[in-house]
């Protein structure tokens, strides 16, 4: 016999279940995940246990915001989880890209000829590869603080409760991620190749 | 490094340090996140405007971090995911096999 829970659309007259509704949303939520975790397999596995929760939780649903977001924010944090199952959420070093300051503690900084736009930086395939492929090289404990604050605009209490670490933490984590960032990407923003 | 720029930096630092209202780059670097997030109370954010204006270092790093973050949305934000071409038939038939 039918579960009318389970039956019940959700939104746009849309089964939970429907296969419809599978093949609608299943590539950016593999994106997604592939974005967080980094490992393809992991992100498909991720993938199919945020569709299981989302069919156990979709009674839950009470469509206060679109079937895609509520379906974005289960995959986030099934991807948090699998990446708190595999330790990688523990605080890595980073220090060798963090800023630097001499013994009088002014800091060390090259002169700045030029700065490259956004436009120009993303005018680039190749620019655009390299912000996302540098974004990638920093450790998964900044990578993803840096991630869900900038990127998915979640605020600092959230980010905190997601990754079950202080909001001082936070912040501490975020700003080096975005330090570190900044070095790493010197070559392209100093418009060296963009020239 | 010449002689010359050693002894600004030294003379940079010294002033930071001991003159009442001011700031050492390396305090100000803690200041970041609060100002750009608008946290710092009123006189803190004066002190970091101030070392702002009187520190090329600082202003040129401050521009560039910001320009990280720009950059950072615009490459990974809405609009900009790489949404995979390939999803397996597999997966799919996985997940739809995992309704009960």
């Amino acid at each position: 016999m039918p579960d009318p829970q389970r039956e019940k659309p959700v939104d746009s007259g849309i089964a939970i279940d429907s296969e419809e509704l599978v093949r609608a949303n299943i590539g950016w939520m593999l994106a997604l995940a592939e974005r967080l975790l980094r490992d393809r397999g992991l992100a498909e596995d991720v993938v199919q246990e945020s569709f299981v929760k989302a069919y156990e939780g979709s009674a839950g649903f009470e469509g206060r915001s679109s079937l895609e977001s509520w379906l974005h924010r289960i995959t986030v944090n099934t991807a948090l989880s699998k990446l708190r199952q595999l330790k990688r959420l523990a605080e890595q070093p980073i220090d060798e890209n963090l800023p630097e300051f001499d013994r009088f503690d002014c800091r060390i900084e090259l002169p700045w000829s030029r700065l490259a736009s956004v436009e120009e930086v993303m005018e680039s395939d190749d620019t655009r590869r390299r912000v996302y492929e540098t974004i990638g090289e920093l450790p998964d404990s900044y990578r993803v603080v840096l991630w869900l604050r900038d990127i998915e605009e979640y605020d600092t209490s959230e980010v905190a409760t997601l990754l079950g670490i202080s909001k001082s933490n936070v912040k501490v984590r975020l700003h080096r991620a975005r330090a570190a960032l900044k070095k790493l990407l010197e070559p392209v923003l100093r418009a060296e190749e963009l020239q | 490094m010449t002689t010359k720029n050693r002894l600004m930096r030294r003379l940079k630092g010294t002033m930071l340090s001991r003159v009442h209202g001011m700031i050492t780059c390396r305090e100000f670097e803690e200041f970041v996140l609060g100002y750009l997030d608008g946290e710092l109370p009123a006189q803190q954010a004066k002190i970091f405007d101030w070392h702002l204006r009187i520190c090329r270092e600082c202003r040129e790093y401050l521009a560039a971090y910001k320009r990280t973050i720009e950059v950072g949305k615009a490459v990974l934000g809405p609009g900009h995911e790489p949404v995979p071409e390939d999803v397996p038939e597999d997966l799919i038939k996985a997940v739809l096999n995992s309704r009960k």
